[in-house]
């Protein structure tokens, strides 16, 4: 029996509630080439916005709804008319490929199987701001992703979509691919603008905004790598069906990453507003025997939910009522193996080692934190330890530089309000009572990779 | 802290002299390489990531000579440079093995198995985080989250990937490694020792025939929700009772 007939039987069918956009030819063999991403209507977008005046490409991004996926959900053609025209400046457009919020691998896979839809995104963008030079920041410890994008750009002016006077036009546009150098808080948009200028990524005062003042002093787009890479399909295909799927104020299509203890991890494209019950659902659901603890919606930066939450629609307004974000869609589940306090212990290392160091309460929150939890982890806190960490945690969140902060508060928080308990069961019991073990991909002879 | 042993204790020890530079005909060959990174930005500053992932194409890692480099390049001070190589975690501080691995231990990957396989790693190999083994091939480190969840738990060689592995399966490829076979990642090309790899990272394409087409489009977890939006879902789904599977395997 197919998947579809059992499951349209519960009004679920997999078929409707998933929508390959990006992802659509990923399986094709050379689907990183210029001559795939063409055979699939490849630069029939940018053909439609050049028909149109840059303004009217900005309005039309704006009209469509389509927000930031990068985790703040940010209107994108709102950021685009920020940036002042007539200036005399020069115009920057700038990718954000820094991929590194734990749990988040979308843009990751994106740029491997399909870049050529960021490189026509992003000469659509350039047309509407007026920027004649962009960067993709893509971490540097990708180095598959470089290839790719390297030689998608190169095919790029190879085909006369880069460079000088196109087509005859007078319009120039340069593309420069630029690799960091493994630094978490790059991801910041203004500590990478700090980091593509050659200095320590550090996070900026704001105001100005990049918008104003952005690299090299110049207005700035900052955009995360899916934002750009939906424009063309938005374009080509227009506003309106764009909007016809997810929610009103949720608009379209969106990559979901599903990991962890799940029977089917993966890349699930699909409209604004999905459940995890109906990703879990059609996906062969947590690993045989095994039932879902805890998860986070966006990232380990945004605040764990529970098997309570299975039915939040994952678009940015259902994630907050529930007190959560949408943040990156990174759905990291785990199961009833997995310790909540080793968890929580690990991510609050990971805020502390990449925290840049630049304002006291995260550079000196993390560090108290992770000494806390190292401490309950290994049976050696006591109980006042628990309402340190939720001090310390206020003291950070809200109270420093840049998101970074707020992040690292999120899985203490989160985890305190749901899973309190077990930070109790550590402190009595004197250690941890769970076997690591159990909780590994090769624990139950019957995992599925 | 780097004063010569007599010294050691005395940290306001002399000041140091200048590194010394490179031989005139490595010199030479880098200059002629830095005038093309720079050439890609309005602002020269911003050639320094790219400059200092080609000083470690040179030497594997970031020497004194190398941060003396870029800075003269670029008309920056060595303690310029400096603060920003000691910054990222990519720029390697002293001489390190031909194949950087690195086992991802933030929290996902170690849950499902990333702890097991550093801990069994260091065993097999010897050695401890952030160090190589007698024969300068292998260093080990564990890292951050690398963007690849799906394929947790995941380990990194010179920046390939090397998905859904187990202790058994990443003590296997060190050994290669370590005996100097060839070994292909599961998403990225076949690996090239670190410097070649660290020459890429400064924006200089990949010419090995085939390096980019290797391993071809998505990977298997990438292309889990295309199969099932057409119909073929390697996995039974769920009707009832959801989140948990009291389902059997399918097949």
């Amino acid at each position: 029996m197919s998947v579809s007939t059992e499951l349209s039987k519960n009004g679920t069918s997999p078929e409707k509630l998933l929508a390959p956009v990006l992802s659509a030819f990923w399986d094709e063999s050379a689907s990183w080439t210029l001559e795939t991403y063409r055979r699939h209507e490849g630069y029939e977008g940018l053909r439609k916005a050049l028909a149109m005046t840059p303004d009217e490409v900005i309005a039309y991004v704006k009209d469509s709804g389509l927000r930031g996926r990068g985790g703040a959900g940010f209107p994108t053609g709102m950021k685009w008319q920020f940036i002042p025209q007539g200036d005399g400046k020069p115009h920057y457009l700038v990718v954000n490929a820094d991929e590194s919020e734990p749990g988040t691998c979308k843009d990751i896979p994106l740029l491997f199987a399909n870049p050529h839809s960021l490189i026509e995104g992003m000469i659509i963008a350039c047309y509407a701001i007026r920027s004649e030079h962009a960067f993709i920041y893509l971490r540097g410890e990708v180095v598959p992703v470089l290839r790719r994008l390297h030689e998608a750009v190169r095919e790029a002016y190879e085909a006369g979509y880069l460079g000088k006077d196109i087509d005859g036009t007078g319009r120039n546009l340069d593309i420069t691919v630029h690799a960091g150098a493994g630094a978490y808080i790059c991801g910041e948009e203004t500590a990478l603008l700090d980091s593509l200028e050659g200095r320590r990524g550090q996070p900026r005062l704001r105001p100005p905004f990049p918008a104003v003042e952005g690299l090299y002093a110049c207005p700035t787009v900052v955009n995360n790598v899916e934002s750009i890479a939906s424009v063309p399909a938005i374009l080509n295909k227009g506003k309106d069906w764009f909007k016809s799927m997810g929610t009103e104020k949720s608009p379209g299509f969106t990559l979901y990453s599903l990991s962890g203890h799940v029977a089917g991890p993966g890349q699930y494209e699909a409209p604004l507003g999905i459940t995890l019950r109906q990703l879990l659902d059609m996906s062969g659901g947590m690993r045989p025997g095994h039932r879902l603890k805890f998860w986070t919606p966006g990232g380990s930066s945004t605040p764990m939910f529970t098997d309570e939450h299975l039915d939040v629609p994952l678009d940015y307004e259902g994630v907050g009522a529930a007190g959560s974000m949408l943040g990156t869609k990174a759905l990291q589940c785990f199961d009833e193996t997995t310790c909540v306090v080793r968890a929580v212990t690990r991510w609050t290392e990971f805020y502390a080692h990449e925290s840049c160091g630049k304002c006291t309460p995260c550079r000196e929150g993390t560090y108290w934190l992770v000494q806390l939890l190292r401490d309950i982890e290994a049976g050696k806190g006591v109980m006042s330890d628990l309402d340190k960490l939720n001090d310390i945690a206020d003291n950070i969140n809200g109270k420093s530089f840049c998101a970074l902060g707020d992040g690292a508060a999120s899985p203490i928080f989160s985890s305190l309000r749901y899973f309190r308990e077990e930070y109790e069961q550590h402190i009595t019991g004197k250690g941890c009572p769970f076997d690591p073990r159990k909780s590994t991909l090769w624990a139950d002879t019957e995992v599925n990779a | 802290m780097t004063t010569s042993p007599q010294n050691r204790g005395v940290s306001l020890g002399m000041p140091q002299l200048p590194a010394p530079d490179f031989p005139a005909e490595v010199r030479a060959r880098l200059e002629t390489d830095a005038r093309e990174v720079v050439a890609r930005y309005p602002d020269s500053r911003s050639a320094l990531l790219p400059l200092l992932h080609l000083c470690q194409s040179e030497e594997g890692h970031v020497s004194k000579t190398g941060i003396r480099f870029c800075a003269e390049t670029l008309g920056l001070t060595t303690a310029e440079v400096t603060a920003v190589a000691t910054f990222y975690t990519m720029y390697r501080r002293r001489p390190s093995g031909d194949y950087q691995v690195g086992v991802c231990t933030n929290t996902l990957c170690a849950v499902m198995g990333g702890d097991a396989i550093f801990e069994e790693l260091k065993e097999h190999l010897g050695v401890g985080n952030n160090e190589t083994t007698a024969d300068g091939k292998v260093t080990l480190e564990h890292i951050e989250c690398n963007a690849a969840c799906d394929y947790a738990p995941v380990v990194m060689v010179n920046w390939e990937f090397f998905d859904n592995q187990t202790p058994e399966s990443a003590k296997a490829m060190v050994d290669d490694l370590l005996a100097g076979r060839e070994v292909a990642p599961t998403r990225g090309a076949p690996l090239c020792t670190y410097k070649e790899t660290a020459r890429i990272l400064a924006g200089f394409p990949d010419e090995r025939a085939g390096a980019v087409e290797a391993t071809g489009g998505g990977g298997p977890a990438s292309l889990i929700g295309l199969r099932i939006a057409r119909g073929e879902s390697p996995h039974t789904p769920i009707v009832h009772p959801r989140g948990e599977t009291r389902t059997e395997g399918g097949e």
